[in-house]
């Protein structure tokens, strides 16, 4: 039998930072982690079945609302785009159609900042300047400042000297210039002692007595996730629940009968961080002859395909003094071909303008698209059903698909919402003749997300939240969330950076109640050093 | 680090299909992404389009290679393809369809907009039929990328997927305008942030 101090599930920001400091504080961790362990050597620039990039990422499609997320050692980190904003001060005081603080009194963004300065500094993240922006990023500045809009250059945890501008990050950086958790936190965690078990996925946590839970798993086939091949169980004082906003609530769902009653507010008020994509159809002359841009000669823009996704976004909509559903923020996107282009639509007349020769057209101008990252505030509409029999959904393919138990129905705050961001591309783009602008159909799989948030989440009113502002389960004392599902807002920027501050900030709480359990631990506000593979 | 290497992918049990039963997800896949013919006796492709499509860049081999998940039904597909174009009230009663192949493009892209759609209970299999040969065109996930790119014929190459360097990987040195191209808000912080 395997007894440790502490147990945390999942290996992304969250999972990553906190087995970091329990480890630091001098407590046993063991990390389980669902997916495998790739690092710069092992990540493809391939779509090949089996590749990175179905190894480590997953599409879960849902009831109105697909979840696309990471699957590996490093979690959401590995995978990211690594844009790393932090969040406008005015969204803590969100009050969403519940018309009550969503946020706890604690966390302001001047509380956090500290420990947006802590991430900052580990990771590292920085600002950019305007010579590290990608055609596909200066293009939605200059479109944006000829319609009277300021743009900014997105801060990111990307090294543009080490950064090839390939846009395979989806499948993982294989030059390290990307800085995920395998650079910093999780190599730290381990020269503290703390062990990582790749394919690992806990199926439910059961309580043992008082202050000892028992955490059971099962092991995964390195090929076909849908396989299992071994299962176990560790013993812990503590439980770090950390697997995405995707997963930790289904799991917990499924320990109900181990744990007893859980907060109501577990596998409720999904967020998907407002988030809906445009597509634009760039006309080169247009763009050419008004913005006067100029890749070489011939041609101002076709470079679709060179960065390192979302690097400017237009701000001038996040107004502190405008009404809430009515602030939201534009990024240039980008997205690989696959999952990345079919949800793309020609708008043709009769609908269905995602296949068909229309789309074959539309399609052969890949080169010029430009994609159009909405994030608005949503209204936090998802609701997680009864689990399924393992994980966090059925696996269809081997790799990648499954069909989660996630319903969503955007309320008319989030689609007015959605409708208002539309418009504000279309004023930018369509009315000056620069291209067509036409949305991902929702048709397909509903709407979609990349940055799952709230199905668990932080909050001072236990009627609406699971967690207190330490992020301990409500009821079940050594049980703490730390990942995107305790974050419990849509944040009108990239959650990243805020999950981590998040955690880094619940960091001491967990130390604390480890001390309180009888294990010799103690905080020490340590920060990993770097770490190249 | 730990590190692992690329496991195989399990490739066994690849299913049989029938000579109509290809006939019918080479026209499923080409109602998707529409191609030219591959010859003068091709009824599979309804020849729509100048340039090759999906059947060409290789949908069946994607939607029988077991990653899917959905290998093991495809036969049971193609035969309900076919039935539903027969059907009465259904896509092909008016011309007496012996068959999906049988149909116009129209047709075809009716009867799958109609099995794709919300309203469609068993849309979920279709929807998946229809992401894994979309995906032969876009993606040609059951080749190595870099390898997909030195076929002239792939959907890569015609959507204007820039090419990799010699190794595989792809690199664009030159990635930017290199100026200022807009004023950024004015309450942008030291760290590149609202307040």
């Amino acid at each position: 039998m395997t007894t440790v101090d502490a147990v945390v599930i999942g290996s992304g920001f969250g999972g990553s930072i906190s087995a970091f400091h329990l480890a630091e504080a001098g407590a046993s961790v063991m990390v389980l982690e669902r997916g495998p362990e790739l690092g710069a050597q092992d990540f493809q620039h391939s779509f090949e079945f089996g590749s990175s990039s179905t190894r480590i990422f997953d599409f879960t499609a849902g009831d109105g609302m697909s979840v696309l997320a990471a699957n590996c050692v490093g979690g959401g980190s590995v995978v990211y785009f690594a844009a790393m904003p932090r969040v406008p001060g005015f969204i803590f005081d969100r009050r969403g159609s519940l018309n009550r603080r969503l946020w706890p009194e604690a966390i302001t963004r001047e509380s956090l900042d500290p420990w947006y300065d802590r991430v900052a500094r580990a990771l590292p993240v920085r600002r950019h300047d305007w010579d590290e922006v990608s055609y596909a990023g200066g293009l939605w500045a200059a479109m944006c400042d000829h319609a009277g809009h300021t743009a900014n250059p997105l801060p990111s945890a990307v090294d543009t000297d080490l950064c090839t501008n390939c846009n395979w990050m989806m499948a993982g950086c294989t030059q390290d210039a990307k800085r995920s958790m395998l650079l910093n936190y999780l190599p730290g965690a381990r020269k503290a002692g703390a062990t990582v078990r790749p394919l690992h996925e806990v199926q439910r946590i059961e309580r043992l007595d008082d202050d000892r839970y028992r955490v059971h798993y099962e092991e995964i086939h390195p090929v076909d996730y849908r396989e299992s091949v071994g299962s176990g169980h560790v013993d812990c004082r503590v439980v770090v629940v950390a697997a995405g906003a995707g997963a930790t609530p289904v799991l917990l769902q499924r320990s109900a009968d181990g744990l007893g009653e859980l907060p109501h507010a577990v596998g409720r008020y999904f967020s998907g961080n407002g988030e809906r994509i445009n597509v634009a159809v760039i006309d080169d002359d247009a763009v050419g002859s008004t913005l006067g841009l100029r890749r070489r000669p011939g041609l101002a823009y076709g470079a679709n395909q060179i960065g390192r996704g979302p690097v400017v976004s237009a701000w001038d909509n996040l107004d502190p003094a405008a009404a809430e559903f009515e602030r939201f923020a534009v990024e240039q996107l980008y997205f690989p071909p696959g999952l990345g282009t079919v949800l793309a639509d020609t708008g043709e007349a009769g609908g269905q303008g995602w296949f068909g020769l229309g789309k074959k057209e539309m399609l052969s101008e890949w080169a010029s698209w430009l994609l159009l990252f909405e994030l608005i505030e949503d209204d936090n509409e998802g609701v997680f059903g009864a689990p399924p029999e393992r994980g966090n959904a059925e696996r269809l393919s081997q790799q990648l698909l499954g069909r989660g138990t996630l319903t969503y129905r955007p309320r008319a705050s989030t689609r007015e919402a959605w409708a208002r961001a539309d418009a504000f591309v279309r004023e930018v783009i369509t009315e000056p003749g620069f291209g067509t602008v036409t949305p991902w159909t929702n048709d397909l799989v509903g709407a979609y997300t990349v940055h799952p948030l709230a199905s668990c989440r932080i909050g001072d009113d236990p009627a609406i939240s699971a967690l207190d502002d330490t992020h301990e389960l409500r009821g079940h004392p050594g049980i703490f969330v730390v990942d995107g599902s305790a974050v419990p807002t849509a944040l009108t920027v990239n959650p990243s950076n805020t999950i981590a501050a998040l955690a880094e900030r619940a960091a001491p709480h967990i130390v604390e109640r480890l001390r309180s359990r009888g294990v010799d631990a103690r905080y020490r506000g340590t920060l990993p050093t770097e770490e190249r593979a | 680090m730990g590190r692992s290497s690329v496991p195989d992918m399990a490739t066994e049990d690849l299913p049989t299909l029938t000579v109509q039963q290809t006939r019918a997800l080479e026209a499923f896949a080409d109602t998707i992404i529409p191609g030219c013919k591959r010859g003068a006796d091709d009824d599979a492709v309804a020849g729509v389009s100048a340039t090759p499509g999906a059947v060409h860049a290789g949908a069946l081999d994607v939607l029988r290679h077991p990653a899917t998940g959905i290998s093991d039904g495809i036969a049971e597909m193609a035969d309900t393809l076919d039935t539903l174009a027969r059907a009465p009230g259904g896509a092909g009663e008016a011309d007496q369809a012996r068959s999906f192949a049988d149909l116009p493009y129209e047709r075809r892209r009716a009867l799958v907009a109609e099995l794709t759609s919300r309203a469609n209970p068993e849309r979920d299999f279709w929807f998946l039929l229809a992401l894994f040969a979309y995906m032969a065109y876009d993606s040609s996930p059951h080749r190595p990328t870099a390898e997909v790119m030195r076929d002239a014929g792939t959907g890569l190459r015609a959507m204007g997927f820039g090419r990799p360097d010699d190794d595989g990987l792809w690199r664009f040195p030159v990635a930017s305008y290199a100026r200022e191209l807009a004023a950024v808000h004015p309450q942008t912080d030291e760290n590149g942030n609202l307040p």
